[in-house]
């Protein structure tokens, strides 16, 4: 069992939970892997990867429009896997959920649909310093194409998000607030609820990145009251080429279709196509059925365990390995936010991020060195990068300790 | 001395380390006593893309040879630099065009650090070469 300090109500069997995860065993350099790159992707529990096996060996046949039994069987079960995602960010009904390969394209399907309606010469987009490059270049592309203007809203030195300064760039102009719930580099939580109330109040439409925020804390789409919430399976335990988007009912409708082709369609005639029902509208081809069957099998994975959960540990977790880090007068964490997610971003004196990287690889650790997809960011910071670890809930404190051994090991050889 | 020799040196060099943090230490240390780059070379043009790291790559033609040399901010790239430096610098462009870079197989290091990484590794390879065969069409438009 691990021990939350304060509430063992919310403790788990964490060497049953390890035992879930079947890469977890192996080991890198002959040693155990210490899987600590968490943000860039989850490793997946061991009912995920049997969803894909099954629905290859046993289910495989094109969805929707098949009167066969295999193809009823494989609509109705990717449909119940829409209807989990929905379920699981409290969407009010599952026309609101769109899949998609990833967040990444979720993000480009809105700039592209939405933005190419509504965002017009001289408007502006909204921003902030921190944003991953996937929630920064659609909207630099749109506003290249539109003749409208990006404005970027700078952070504080511990990485959070001043409010006030976020409401003051808000104009009369600003069309989008495209912001992420939590900073993949330097692990901010920002305040979305806050942030969107202040942004509707103006009018704005408000679009939150959710790629990292889904697997650590719950998300409930209408509570935060977001026009937009993008996400990707693979950062909550799920497969790969698979993710989606929660727009609200009424501006999906109103938007065209991303791209054409097989399933958006209702009739076609050489003269002219109508287009299908929400959610479908925006689901042209064969959908990655594995993908959201995998998707769905990786929520009711984490549900069963319960956030609250996870995320009393990942906290612990957090908590801790701040702790032993401050403790090294020669680490220092990059991004102190007061809300922060479970992860550390950090320099080990002058030492270059490549250099300690590939040190602490040798340990059989996996960490992430380099701008994290931030360069603006990494830019302003004036540093050349970081080193990135990221913990899930599958971590112990020990793994947190060989860490801090490969650190010493790091400052011996270059210091 | 041919590349070939500064090459089988370089690699019984590495065979005397059984575990790789023995080798990394040395390579830190190359990279540690890598000569320096004249400040005045660290310029973009001289950058070369595809490292996580920046490396800086200055060649010089003395109508005979080409001598190389090479900077990074991080250490273990910068002894990568050194390897390279000196496998290929101060021979001709025929002799740098006509040899093989098989050694850092040889020593483990292509196999060992990550396609990302070693990708700055081969792209200084790549210009190194390049600047070989640069220098090649100036030695022949000369003569």
């Amino acid at each position: 069992m691990n021990s939350i300090p304060g509430n063992p109500d919310l403790s788990f069997d964490l060497e049953k939970i390890r035992a879930d995860f079947p890469i977890l065993s192996r080991k890198v350099h002959n040693k155990p892997l210490v899987y600590f790159d968490n943000a860039a992707t989850t490793q997946k529990p061991q009912v995920v990867i049997d969803t894909l096996v099954e629905y290859y060996s046993g289910m495989n046949s094109n969805v929707h429009r098949g009167v066969h039994y295999l193809s009823v069987e494989a609509t109705s079960a990717f449909e119940g896997a829409r209807e989990k995602v929905r379920a699981f960010v409290n969407a009010s009904s599952t026309e609101e959920i769109i899949f998609t390969r990833g967040c990444t394209e979720a993000i480009n399907l809105i700039a592209n649909s939405w933005g190419g309606d509504n965002i017009n010469s001289g408007d502006e987009i909204l921003i902030s310093a921190i944003e991953h490059h996937s929630n920064l270049v659609p909207w630099q592309m749109l506003c290249e194409v539109r003749h409208a203007k990006l404005i970027v809203c700078p952070v504080l030195a511990d990485g959070s998000i001043d409010l006030e300064v976020l409401a003051g760039l808000m104009s009369s102009k600003t069309r989008l607030l495209a912001i992420t719930h939590i900073s993949n580099t330097l692990g901010t939580i920002n305040p979305v609820k806050e942030i969107t109330k202040l942004a509707h109040e103006k009018g704005i439409v408000v679009l939150i990145d959710g790629a990292q925020a889904m697997s650590h804390l719950k998300v409930n789409v209408r509570d935060i009251g977001c026009d937009f919430y993008t996400f990707s399976a693979h950062k909550v335990y799920g497969p790969m080429g698979i993710g989606g988007l929660y727009g609200k009912k009424d501006i999906l409708t109103a938007m065209r279709p991303y791209q054409g082709g097989g399933e958006m369609i209702k009739n076609v005639t050489f003269e002219k196509t109508t287009f299908n029902d929400l959610p479908y509208k925006f689901e042209a081809g064969t959908p990655n059925v594995s993908g959201a069957l995998g998707f769905g099998a990786a929520l009711d994975y984490i549900s069963r365990i319960g956030l609250d959960r996870i995320s009393a540990w990942e906290n612990e977790l957090l908590r801790y390995a701040t702790e032993r880090f401050s403790a090294d007068p020669l680490i220092k964490i990059i991004g102190n936010a007061p809300q922060k997610s479970s992860l550390i971003s950090f320099l080990i004196g002058n030492i270059h991020p490549y250099d300690a990287g590939t040190i602490i690889d040798q340990f059989g650790i996996a960490v992430r060195t380099g701008t994290h997809c931030t360069q603006p960011l990494m830019n302003s910071l004036g540093i050349p990068g970081t080193i990135r670890a990221s913990f899930a809930f599958y971590n112990t404190k020990e793994e947190i300790d060989r860490l801090m051994e490969a650190i010493v090991k790091v400052e011996e050889l270059f210091l | 001395m041919k590349i070939e020799e500064s090459t089988n040196t370089i690699i019984s060099e590495f065979e005397i380390f059984d575990d790789w943090m023995d080798k990394y230490n040395y390579l830190i240390e190359l990279g540690k006593s890598l000569p320096l780059i004249d400040e005045k070379f660290k310029i973009e043009s001289n950058l070369i893309q595809g490292c996580q790291s920046r490396v800086w790559l200055h060649a010089e033609f003395d109508g005979t040879n080409v001598h190389f040399t090479a900077d990074s901010d991080a250490v273990i790239t910068k002894g990568i630099a050194n390897l390279l430096i000196r496998a290929f610098s101060d021979h001709t462009p025929q002799e740098i065009l006509d040899s093989s870079s098989d050694f850092l197989n040889e020593i483990g290091l292509t196999q060992h650090l990550s396609p990302t990484r070693s990708n700055g590794m081969l792209s200084m390879i790549k210009q190194i070469k390049m600047y070989a065969l640069a220098f090649k069409a100036k030695q022949a438009m000369g003569s």
